[in-house]
């Protein structure tokens, strides 16, 4: 599995994602945000946490014109896979790529602590190797990971499946309490209709290891490992 | 009494850094808009006050931005006040 | 240039010195190094310069009595931006503290954040990539408005800075005293990682050598003490022109970070220094005073955000996110273009010259010429030796208290929830949860140990245990013993999670030192930071102070704050502070000793705070660490936590609250106040398997070291004897549930 890791000015867990997807056996490849192209042979382009650009004007408004977004965008549309963490989750709601978009927390406050998520969709590229209902304890850490849309684009995403993970308590539960930043409908994490494309706002990159805490993470990792094999055999 | 709309302008101070509108005037640039600069990013706030007359409603929107709306150590503000209507029976 | 005599924009005289902050010996001193009067640039470079901020002038005697030597520093005490501790294999560790008190009590948001971007800055200009930032804050009671909007402030900033830039906020202690209510002490930490063949100096050399401002633009930050513009009609354009308040742009700072790093790997820095205080004055000075070189600085090539800025404008601009670098001439290309790459501007603005003067130009005139060593601490900046007096008030609050009452299970229901609520105990949860505490995946053990646990990715299997601490109750009550228990206790925490403490930052916050109670105070603090420092064998390796914090015109509690870094050799032996496991047993290691002095109960239920500082013995303490440090890394020592602000009952009541573990004890001591809630030193309660118990006793009996066991872990009640008991849930309430009340409010 070759994975592309994007730096923008500004990311912070560009390494992290690059050391989580390698502790799944990928091959990493670093991308630079003036880059008007992408390697060859690419299986899945990761867009990680952080400030890009300071995330002035709002939160990945700037980092969506930079040159490597254009690649993005091409490479998505092509079907090539793509996952935005957190920060790169904002940049993909502010290119089109995927619906709706994430707005300041409801408590106004910057938060970072771990969540549980519940698998809601398991035939994705991103989650085949869960069990559906699954519960997984992953972090957060955002200022603005609250997830709005429409009543008719929540309505479409609930219906085709679109909805991948959800904030839960640890039995499994989709509650106000459980929901860290008051997404709609407990939302944090989606994918586009054709599933190629998933944003998510917990950091699975930081949850890859017993040492840090939790592996849990590393179920995303694996299930675009297990997606990108199977493409091959 | 007599209700009017407060349109306020917040900025950074002249000399303090505006750190967001460096960061978008450097974006601007990079999408081919030079002739675009000096950016600063403020804010806008609107909201009604009810007083006897311009004055005083003037006044409380200063003792407004004084006390709460902007921070005097590093912001200044403007503001514009519009009659709406009149309130009650008279 | 004809004239060698610098133009001055006003005429200088002692007056003027004085406004900027110099006495009429120091102008004269000026005069004489000189040889001439000083122009009005000069001497506002001087003036920052010669401020206790840059030149220690009146704390370097003191500071001097410190242990500064260690086999593992790398770089000598204070000798550069950070100190660097070895940590083997070819790595090293930069570490510093440093406080941004006074900026944070003017606007707490971008104070603290700058404060955090400093020190920040301090890391990577040696070369290392900033792994974990701390913070150590002190408020006012937090019962006012004003109080709240500078925690809110503070903690916001501090947030948005780190979680922007990048790095985790890992740690920190917040102390709530009515005395810090108007003078809030704001001290960060950081923590980086370097290549000990790949460390950057702050030294010039060369001349012929390039110099380089690298980053953001200079504006009118931060620039005080301006009699320019105090001498023109107060109006509206004035009070623009004179912003004190700096900006921290993290964003700036990150690409700043990225550059940085990337040009001291490529190999073309000579030397580097972040400008913070004094700007360009101090960077310039600084630099080419240890190379014993000279650098002459073309202003008019640095970039600014105002145009119309004076030469003493420029010189004295606190702008952040800037370097000085100075590149090897013919390398100039290579760094222009990492920094290109990066988007930071960079832009040559002199040369280093063999004259060792700082030679200054605007608009072509020369505006300052003096000599570089005349400017810093160790060549002619003054040095003071200041008077000394025991504080009155020792004489009133060092008679002896008593042990208050005895506590049945009653009052210990109702004492237990009072104390785990007061502000300083309670549960920083709604500061931390502000913070990313995990960016960079090296965050081993977040708030769940006595100190914060960084792997290093370099070395698997390696980790470092990093913490702050300074109780500075204990140092009013009593400078000298309050200085020991800051260090020991800092220690005691690395040692709580498995770790060797091996080297302190310090940060040094005290009132006005021309006041000889508060200097007293100052010297004697630093008397026992010295003693416990020099029996740990872990040594200063730099730090910063902050005098004149004051409070409605009192000095705040003296508050030496202690940053300690620990090392772990495998990661795998590391261990928490609360109960993990039914059946295991738990003991308290360490004297056991009855007194109130000084203690949370005091404050808190007595409304007081009056005795002696806790006990503490150096050798005791040190007994007590090694013994302490074996059990955890021999796997028999499952779980530890330090006895602090509420004594043995706090430290039990916290140990239930990460598993929802209780404890049935049978409490082996008297049952007063000073029992129960007593700060004595030198105390860690431990859980051990049972199996291991009596093996583990005979070697505390071999070490000196007293071990008295208190019970058993189980059950979802806190059990200190028969009928004495609290449940967990009342505790987390307690615990946990205070500061977001407080601060909702």
């Amino acid at each position: 599995m070759n994975v592309g890791v994007v730096t923008f000015p500004g990311s912070n867990c560009d390494a992290d994602a690059r050391y989580g997807a390698s502790l799944a056996g990928a091959t990493v490849h670093a991308l630079w945000h003036k880059d008007t192209s992408l390697p060859p042979g690419l299986d899945v382009i990761i867009l990680p946490g952080g400030f890009s650009y300071g995330d002035y004007l709002r939160t990945g408004a700037i980092a969506r014109f930079s040159p490597i977004m254009h690649e993005v965008i091409g490479f998505a549309n092509g079907g090539g896979l793509v996952f935005g963490i957190c920060n790169g989750f904002q940049i993909l709601c502010e290119s089109g790529l995927l619906p709706g978009a994430l707005i300041r927390n409801r408590n106004l406050s910057f938060v970072c602590k771990d969540v549980h998520l519940r698998v809601e969709n398991t035939d994705t590229p991103f989650s085949n190797v869960c069990s559906q209902g699954q519960v997984l304890r992953i972090p957060v850490a955002h200022g603005e990971g609250r997830y709005t849309a429409s009543d008719d684009v929540i309505k479409g995403l609930e219906d085709n499946g679109q909805v991948l993970f959800r904030y839960v308590t640890a039995d499994g539960v989709p509650t106000d309490e459980s929901n860290p930043n008051g997404s709609l409908a407990n939302i944090a994490g989606i994918t586009n209709a054709t599933r190629n494309v998933m944003g998510l706002m917990p950091h699975p990159e930081r949850a890859c290891e017993p040492l840090l805490g939790s592996a849990d993470g590393m179920a995303v990792f694996q299930s675009l490992l297990r997606h990108c094999n199977a493409n091959v055999a | 009494m007599k209700t009017y709309t407060a349109n306020i302008t917040v900025t950074l101070r002249r000399a303090i850094l505006d750190v967001q509108g460096k960061a978008v005037e450097h974006a601007l640039h990079s999408l081919h808009m030079p002739s675009l600069g000096n950016v600063r990013i403020g804010k806008h706030i609107e909201l009604t006050v009810t007083a006897v007359d311009h004055d005083s409603a003037s006044a409380a929107v200063r003792e407004a931005c004084d006390k709460l709306l902007t921070n005097p150590v590093m912001e200044d503000y403007q503001f514009t006040l519009h009659e709406l209507a009149a309130v009650g029976a008279e | 240039m004809t004239d060698m005599t610098p133009h001055s924009e006003i005429e200088v005289t002692v007056e003027t010195a004085r406004e900027l902050g110099l006495t009429p010996a120091e102008y004269e001193r000026i005069c004489g190094v000189l040889g001439r009067t000083p122009s009005y640039t000069e001497l506002g470079v001087y003036s920052v310069m010669w401020s206790e901020h840059c030149s220690y002038k009146n704390s370097i005697l003191q500071l001097k009595t410190l242990p500064r030597t260690g086999s593992r520093m790398l770089v000598a005490a204070g000798e550069e931006n950070a100190g660097v501790i070895d940590i083997g294999e070819g790595y090293g560790v930069a570490f510093k503290i440093e406080s941004h008190n006074h900026p944070s009590a003017v606007e707490p948001f971008q104070g603290a954040a700058t404060g955090v971007g400093g020190i920040l800055r301090d890391i990577f200009t040696m070369g290392a990539r900033p792994i974990a930032a701390l913070n150590s804050l002190r408020f006012g009671e937090p019962d006012t408005a004003r109080t709240k909007y500078l925690v809110k402030g503070v903690v916001s900033g501090i947030g948005h800075y780190g979680n922007c830039f990048g790095v985790p906020t890992v740690a920190g202690e917040i102390y709530f005293d009515r005395c810090y209510t108007d003078n809030p002490l704001v001290n960060a930490m950081a923590v980086g990682v370097l290549r000990s063949d790949g460390m950057a100096s702050a030294t010039a050399k060369g001349p012929g050598n390039p110099v380089f401002i690298m980053g953001s633009g200079t504006g009118r930050d931060g620039i005080h003490g301006a009699s320019l513009l105090a001498s023109r009609e107060f109006d509206e354009e004035t009070e623009n022109m004179r912003p004190t308040v700096q900006v921290g742009d993290p964003f700036a700072e990150k690409l700043l970070l990225e550059a940085s790093l990337e040009l001291i790997a490529a190999g073309v820095v000579v030397g580097m220094q972040d400008m913070g205080a004094a700007g360009i004055s101090c960077s310039t000075a600084e630099m080419s005073a240890k190379g014993n070189v000279g650098m002459r600085i073309d202003l008019d090539k640095v970039p600014l955000r105002e145009s119309d800025m004076s030469a003493y404008e420029i010189m004295l601009s606190e702008s952040q996110e800037r370097m000085l670098v100075v590149i090897e001439q013919g390398l100039e290309q290579r760094a222009a273009a990492i920094c290109a790459k990066w988007d930071v501007p960079f832009v040559q603005i002199g040369q280093v010259t063999d004259d060792e003067h700082v030679t200054i130009t605007r608009h072509g005139t020369l505006v300052a010429r003096v000599p570089a060593q005349s400017l810093v601490l160790g060549g002619e900046a003054p040095v003071y030796v200041r008077e000394q007096k025991r504080p009155a008030y020792l004489d009133e609050t060092q008679k002896p208290v008593d042990h208050g009452p005895v506590i049945d299970a009653e009052a210990f229901a109702t004492v237990l929830p009072k104390l785990l609520s007061s502000p300083t105990i309670a549960s920083k949860r709604w500061v931390y949860e502000q913070y990313d505490s995990q960016v960079g995946d090296n965050s081993v053990m977040r708030s769940g140990g006595d100190a914060a646990v960084l792997r290093i990715k370099e070395l698997p299997g390696k980790a470092v245990a990093v913490t702050t601490d300074c109780n500075s109750r204990y140092v009013y009550l009593n400078p000298y013993r309050g200085g020991l228990i800051a260090v020991a206790e800092a220690a005691r925490n690395c040692v709580c999670v498995g770790a060797l403490p091996v080297a302190i930052t310090n940060c040094l916050n005290f009132g006005n030192p021309y006041d000889p109670e508060v200097y007293y105070q100052f010297a004697e603090a630093i008397r026992g930071m010295g003693d416990m420092c020099r029996a740990l064998d872990t040594p200063v390796t730099g730090g910063n102070v902050s005098f004149h914090n004051e409070s409605q015109s009192h000095a705040v509690f003296p508050t030496p704050t202690i940053g300690m870094l620990g090392l772990i050799d495998d990661v795998s032996t590391i261990i928490g502070n609360s109960f993990t496991q039914d059946g295991q047993v738990v003991a308290l290691l360490g004297w056991h000793r009855s007194e109130l002095g000084g203690t949370e109960y005091q404050k808190v239920i007595q409304g007081r705070i009056t005795g002696d500082a806790p006990w503490i013995d150096i050798n005791e303490e040190v007994r007590l660490q090694h013994v302490l440090l074996n059990a955890i890394r021999s796997g028999t020592v499952t779980a530890a936590h330090d006895c602090a602000e509420g004594g043995v009952a706090v430290a039990l009541a916290e140990m239930t609250l990460g598993k929802g573990l209780g404890a049935t004890l049978n409490w082996p001591f008297d049952r007063t106040a000073a029992d129960l809630f007593g700060e004595a030193q030198s105390r860690v309660i431990v859980t051990i398997a049972p199996e291991n118990y009596d093996q583990f006793v005979e070697q505390c009996q071999t070490d000196n070291v007293p071990v008295h066991r208190l019970g058993t872990v189980g059950g979802v009640h806190l059990d200190l004897w028969n009928g004495c008991h609290v449940s967990i849930d009342s505790i987390r309430s307690a615990y946990e549930g205070s500061l977001p009340s407080i601060m909702a409010s």
